[in-house]
Parts: C-alpha cells; structure tokens; sequence
C-alpha cells in the first residue's frame, strides 16, 4: 500500500485539558460559543443538557466530565463543536478550538497504552504533527453510553 | 425530467385508483348483482389503464386492460360473477399494487403478470361461450377490413357500433406530415382541430399526448366518427399545410346481429351518463381543491413554528416596554398568527380513513387465511388527525387488528360451541373528545384470560406471586403489552412471537398518546388508545422550579391551584391533598428533576392538577408563568428514554424549555 500521494486526513484540532485533540472536520457542523443550556434531568453526567442552536434542541455533551477530568469554569475561549454524525446532532464543549490541519493520513499512528489521560477505548489514534501530538478521537465511542442506550447508535455498533 | 412532475400526479392517482379498486371489490363480493359497483371498478380500472399507458408502464396498462375486459364482460351480463373471479380480480389488484409501489421506489413498475393475464383472459373466453363471439368476430373483420394495428377496446368498440347504428361512419385516417415539417405537434393539433369541426376523434395512434410531445415518426392515425364523405374530410384536412397525404379507409364493424347491439348499447348509454356525471363531479372538485406536497406543507409549518418562537419573544419585549402602540401591534399579530395557526394546522388534518381505508381487506385476506368468519365495523372513518400522527399510527392498528383476529376472535366451530353466532364482529371506533382522539378496537372473541396472563407474567419474571393476586384486572392485561410477552398458545405467522403489542404501546406514547385495555373472558376485548390531535404546536402551562423552566401540556391539566401546607396530608408515606373530595397524591417536581437549589419552604404550594384517564395527580411547582403555545421539539436522536421528559421548545427568550410527561409521573 505505498502510494506515491499521501492522503490527507482534514482535522479539526481542539484542546481540552492542556492536550490536543483532533477529529474529521467532516464531521463537524459548526463551531460555537457558549450558549444557554438547559439541564437535562436525568441524563448521563456528561450529557450538559440541550440549546437552542438555530431551532434545532442539540444535546451537549462535556468533554471533559466525559473524559474524567476535572471541570473547570467555561471561559472566553470555551467552544462546543457540533458534529454531525449516525444521523445525531450532538455538541461537543471543548477548551478551546482553533485549528484545522491536514493530517497526512501516513502518518497515523495506533494508540500507545497510555496517551495523555484519556482512556484508550475513546482513541483512534495518534498522530505527529510538526512537533504536536494529536490525538485522534473515536466519536462512536465517545457517544455511546450504555445508560443512554441510544439504540441507533448501539445497532450500529454492533454490526 | 418533466416526466418526473408528472409521474408524482400519477403515483397519487394510482395510488387513490386501487384504493377505491379495493373498495368497490369489496362491496361487490357482498352484493354480487350490483352492476353499478362493477361499472365504478371499471372505471377505476380504465382510468388506471390510461394513466400507465400514457406514462409507458407496460405492464401495468396490459394487466389493467385485461382486468377491464372481465369487468366490462360482467357488466354487460355475458359473465357471470363468481367468489373465483373476485379473488383472481383481487389478486390482479394486489399486482397492481405492488407494480405501483415498485414505481414509487423509483422501479420501472414490471412484473411478470403473465400469469395473472392468462387468469383473467380464461374467465374472460372460458364462460364466454356463445356471446362472446358477437364481439370477437367484430374485431376481427375490423381487422379485415382495414389494417387497424391498434386495439380497439370493449367501450371503444361500443361507441363505434352506436354511431354505425345512428348512420354516422366511422373512418380511419391516416395523416402523413412532409419529413420537413418543423412543428409537428402544432400540425397535429390543426389537424385535430379541423377533425373535431367533422365529427368525433374516437382514438388516435399513437396517443394525444405522444403526439403533443412529439413522440411520433411522420405519420399518425386517428379513428374518426362522422357523417361527411372520406373526399370531403381528405379535402379539409390537407388544407392544413405540411401534410403529405391523408388516408382515409372506412371501418366496418362486421355483421352485429341487431339484437346484440341493442344488448350493447344499452348499459352504454348508462356509463355514458355515469361517465359525463363522474366528470361533473370530478370538476367540481378540482375548482374546490389543488394537490400541495405535503414537503411544502412540512416547510410552511416549519417557517411557521419559527414565527410562534418570534412571536412569543415579542410579547415578553412588548410586555416589558410597556409601549401602548407596540403592545396593540404584538397582541394583533397574535391574534392574527393565531389564526394562521388554525389554519395551517387544519390543512395538514387528515381522515383517519387513511389508514382505515386499507383494513377492509386486510381482514378479509387474514379471515381468509385463518378460516374464520370476520365482520368488521367501521365507525367514524372522518374522524381528522393531524399527518403526523397519521403517519405513525398505521402500524401500531395493523398490529392490534392482527392481535384482534388471531387471539381474540374464535373459529367458527369454537363460537358455535361457546353459543356464540359464527361471525365474529371486529369494530373499528374513531372519534374526537376533547383536545385527544380516540380510536377503539374492539372484538366479540374469546376476551383476555386473566389467570393465564398472570401464569406467563409470573413464570417471565415480570411480576411475582403476590402481585399475581392482588392486580386488578386492568393491570393484569396491561401486562400483555410489556415486551417479551404473548400468550397465544400456537405461534402464527399473523401475530403471536411474543414481539409485538409492546412496540404498539411504545409507538402510541412516543406520540405522546396512551393505550388501556378493558376484557372480559369469553366475550371480548376493547383496545382504546387515546391520541393528540396535533403534535407540532401545543398549549401549555409554562412552570417555574428553581432556575428551571418546565412546560405542563394544558391538555392534562385539570386546574391550579394554590395549597396551604397545613392542607397537605400524609397516606402511605406520600404527600396527597384533598382536592374536590378525593385524594390526590403530590409530586414534587423538584424532587423528581433533581433541580438543584434549596427547596423553598413557604407556606403554600403552587399545584398543578394532571390528569390522565381517572387518576390525577398534584404536581408542585415555585411559580406559574403562564399559557404560552409552544412548538414541540424532540429532543434528537441522541437523547432517548428521559425519564418524564415528552420532549422540548423553545421559549421566546431563545432558551429551551423541557416538556413534562405528565403519563410519566402519574404512574
């Protein structure tokens, strides 16, 4: 599989608890600040609650209660990426988001055991980038959760 | 590409044509002798025909065609109808479902009816005998006489023979247009035209709208019914310029008896007249109604739900400036876009015949397939409900008539034995009542057997011994609708794997509606389920908990009330009021949202009373804001399965307010 024209992977680069974070930018609807969002009763600790985006109710998720790690304050910079994705709109909140690169996709790298603080199961893999380590998110894994048993996502999983 | 606008027309009028196809055979398989259905199924059938051939779905045109001989055989008495013929007729309509269906996936409509065609063209010679040669001869001299390549039909035939009868001739004309001819089409219609001043264009080859788009070599030919002589028409048409030569051969109908004849034209006088009436009508109609897509509609409410967000941001502006002009502006356009509302909201109600319509035969097939004896009774057919639900409530009715016919209803023998009459009745209810509707489905069969239901409930783990026995009956067949749960003790195809009622109820509380049960052994049982009437816009009774802000749907609010809480009483270790002389346990929403925030400790209690069916619950709440209606939202594919959450809106300040599933809370 040595092709001459490497294939690029279009990421959209964010940061969440000092590390670097990288997903498709295919994926991603928009990017936005902070908003209004109003508690979900009942759902996962992660899942923020809803906002209004446009007209449309957009569960949020936060990205770093998702991951176990510490919360902190939302601050200018705080962004919720939307993504689109198993026909679910869903935003991300993120530290911040700021860049999109292009991934040579040779350049991908499996997981190593241990990378940054994130648990494994939620990573794709990593990849170098000019002296950065991006870590590629696996956004299946990040939106299942077996308390929220959203079937659709479930089926797909298990084909 | 303009086929495709077309093609969207017909998928709606086919569709619409082997309804009433079913229909109609359906009333005729009781009322065998009624020609007035077979001439109304003829119709159908030679409306079909047209249409497909005219849009070149071959197969379809050829089955409809064939179909239409037997009717028309029937119609003119030289066949007599039999349950046989029904059932091939019945089977040639399903074919022609299907063939539709296939086109609105985006096939091309083929089927092998080869099959079907042989059917129906045995019953159409095989009892034919005798007077069916005064109709096959005729075609055949035609085709003696002059080269008539096209197939003439029964009612085109018909026609010729009434006219050769009352002295006018029938011609065949053959138009050839000079190979320079640029405008073909406007030729043609000149050509028509100048026929039309003669006497009656009877059938054209290839059709009038191949011929309007073109779609022809050089040459076309026309099947005229006139009085004038062949030099005369040949005369008049070759004034149009461009033609090369006009042919013009008299068509001869062969030796009729006269008394077949007479047998011929007169039930065609009558279709004539139902023909010329139908078109009456159907112009009527078209003056009152247009065809929309229901997209555009989807659009329009979509636009429109945005406005009554608008909407109610303007009043929280208008209400907080406290601007005379401003306020009078705000409160007439709501009124205005209240009517709107109405508006938009009635055109998007349909009949819930929609879904009933298909029923009938439906329950025909599977009393077929079951051997058993089925009446079913349909009431309230133009019962209206919004689309939406229409949409989704088709399945779930399926299901409970399945259930009904399988389980409940008896066989013949069994009825007979419990001296029941061997017909079992199948009912069919809509209706509205209040803000809800409700559909009944109810059997005379064999009712739900508590013990038996509570055996299977026990030995599933559902429920344990001593819920076994103190369950009132009501609960009890509640069961039958949790998952994993059938009681039949024979597996069938038709229902019975144990999937099945609880994805009915799930379906019917997804659209924010409920089902109950009520049986009795031996003598029945009534499904009921209960509806909204709309899903996209409601009223609700918008509450303040904390921070939070909760809408309660007004259609299961009772009252408000404000309850002092010496007035709270304790039963079962739960807090219940006395309101109105009966008991009514409170509900904290608070509690139940675990909204953050210290609980406020007043002396009174702000107290929304829910109902839903006979129990009524008390839900407390820190403040009421007020009526607003709302769009409902859902809250996306992500988020399911919220505990006592129906869904979302979005307030007029642009943040979003969470529904209360008040069914939720009062179980």
């Amino acid at each position: 599989m040595a092709e001459v024209t490497t294939e690029y992977l279009k990421s959209i680069v964010f940061q969440l608890n000092d590390e670097e974070y990288a997903m498709p930018v295919d994926l991603v609807g928009s990017i936005e600040r902070m908003m209004h969002i109003t508690r979900i009763p009942g759902a996962a600790p992660f899942v923020k609650g809803v906002l209004n985006l446009r007209g449309v109710v957009t569960p949020i998720i936060d990205l770093r209660t998702r991951f176990g790690f510490e919360s902190v304050d939302y601050s200018e910079s705080t962004r919720t990426i939307i993504i689109h994705h198993n026909n679910m709109d869903v935003g991300l909140i993120v530290d911040a988001a700021y860049d999109v690169i292009d991934i040579p996709k040779d350049r991908l790298e499996p997981a190593p055991e241990i990378v940054g603080s994130v648990s494994i199961e939620y990573i794709d893999g990593v990849a170098k980038h000019d002296d950065r380590l991006l870590i590629l998110l696996n956004i299946d894994k990040v939106l299942a959760d077996e308390a929220l048993a959203s079937k659709t996502a479930f089926q797909d999983k298990q084909v | 590409m303009e086929m495709n606008e077309y093609l969207d027309v017909f998928i709606e009028e086919s569709k619409e044509h082997i309804q009433s196809l079913n229909d109609q055979l359906l009333l005729l398989e009781k009322d065998p002798e009624n020609l007035d259905i077979v001439s109304e199924i003829f119709r159908s059938a030679h409306t079909l025909k047209g249409m497909s051939a005219t849009m070149g779905f071959q197969d379809l045109a050829e089955l409809t065609h064939i179909m239409e001989n037997v009717l028309d055989a029937v119609r003119n008495h030289q066949l007599t109808l039999t349950p046989e013929i029904i059932d091939v007729v019945f089977n040639a309509v399903d074919a022609l479902e299907s063939m539709v269906l296939d086109i609105i996936d985006g096939g091309e409509g083929k089927k092998d009816v080869s099959d079907l065609i042989k059917q129906l063209e045995a019953i159409e010679n095989g009892e034919l005998v005798g007077e069916t040669k005064s109709v096959h001869p005729a075609t055949s001299s035609i085709n003696t006489t002059i080269n008539v390549n096209q197939d003439l039909d029964q009612f085109e035939l018909a026609v010729l023979q009434q006219s050769q009868e009352k002295g006018f001739k029938n011609y065949q004309i053959t138009v050839q247009l000079q190979e320079t001819c640029l405008l073909k089409a406007a030729r043609v219609y000149m050509v028509f035209e100048i026929l039309e001043q003669i006497g009656e264009v009877i059938k054209s080859t290839p059709t009038v709208t191949e011929l309007e788009d073109e779609n022809f070599e050089y040459d076309f030919s026309v099947i005229l019914v006139a009085n004038d002589t062949p030099e005369a028409i040949q005369q008049k048409v070759m004034k149009v310029s461009e033609i090369d030569q006009v042919q013009i051969n008299e068509v001869e109908l062969g030796n009729q008896s006269t008394t077949d004849v007479s047998e011929e034209v007169t039930p065609q006088k009558g279709k004539e007249e139902d023909t010329s009436k139908k078109e009456a009508s159907k112009s009527q109609l078209t003056s009152k109604t247009i065809r929309v897509n229901i997209e555009r509609l989807d659009a329009l409410m979509n636009l429109f739900e945005e406005l009554v967000i608008d909407r109610g941001r303007l009043e929280q502006i208008s209400s907080s400036l406290r601007d005379n002009e401003l306020q009078e502006t705000v409160e007439h356009m709501s009124r205005i876009s209240g009517d709107l509302q109405n508006i938009i909201l009635n055109m998007r109600m349909v009949p819930i015949d929609q879904v009933f319509n298909r029923f009938p035969r439906m329950v025909r097939q599977l009393a077929k397939d079951l051997d058993k004896k089925i009446d079913l009774q349909i009431y309230g057919a133009d019962t209206e409900l919004d689309r939406t639900v229409i949409d989704e409530i088709g399945d779930p009715l399926v299901h409970l008539i399945r259930n009904a016919l399988d389980h409940g209803i008896e066989t013949p023998d069994v009825r007979k034995q419990k001296g029941k009459p061997e017909e079992g009745i199948l009912k069919l209810n809509a209706y509205h009542s209040g803000n809800h509707v409700f559909i009944e489905i109810s059997d005379n069969g064999a009712g739900i057997d508590r013990d038996k239901v509570v055996n299977k409930a026990i030995s599933n783990g559902v429920i344990t011994q001593e819920q076994g026995q103190t369950y009132t009956d009501n609960q009890v067949y509640q069961l039958i609708l949790e998952s994993g749960f059938s009681t039949a003790d024979k597996i069938s195809d038709i229902s019975g794997r144990g999937v099945g009622l609880d994805v009915v109820k799930n379906t019917i509380e997804s659209l924010g509606g409920s089902i109950t049960i009520d049986s009795t052994f031996n003598e029945g049982s009534t499904f009921l389920i209960q509806l909204p009437l709309t899903l996209s816009i409601i009223s609700v009774m918008l509450t303040e908990v904390q921070e939070e802000k909760y809408a309660i749907p007004l259609s299961s609010i009772i009252e408000t009330a404000i309850v002092h809480k010496k007035d709270i009483m304790r039963a079962h270790n739960k807090q219940v009021i006395d309101f109105r002389g009966k008991v009514v346990p409170l509900v904290s929403l608070q509690h139940v949202f675990d909204v953050p925030g210290e609980p406020n400790d007043e002396e009174y209690y702000s107290v929304v009373i829910i109902r839903q069916g006979d129990k009524m619950a008390g839900l407390i709440v820190d403040t009421f804001i007020g009526q607003h209606e709302v769009v409902l939202k859902s809250l996306g594919n992500y988020l399911t399965d919220i505990f006592a959450i129906s869904g979302a809106t979005i307030l007029g300040d642009g943040q979003v307010a969470l529904i209360v599933d008040t069914n939720a809370l009062i179980k």
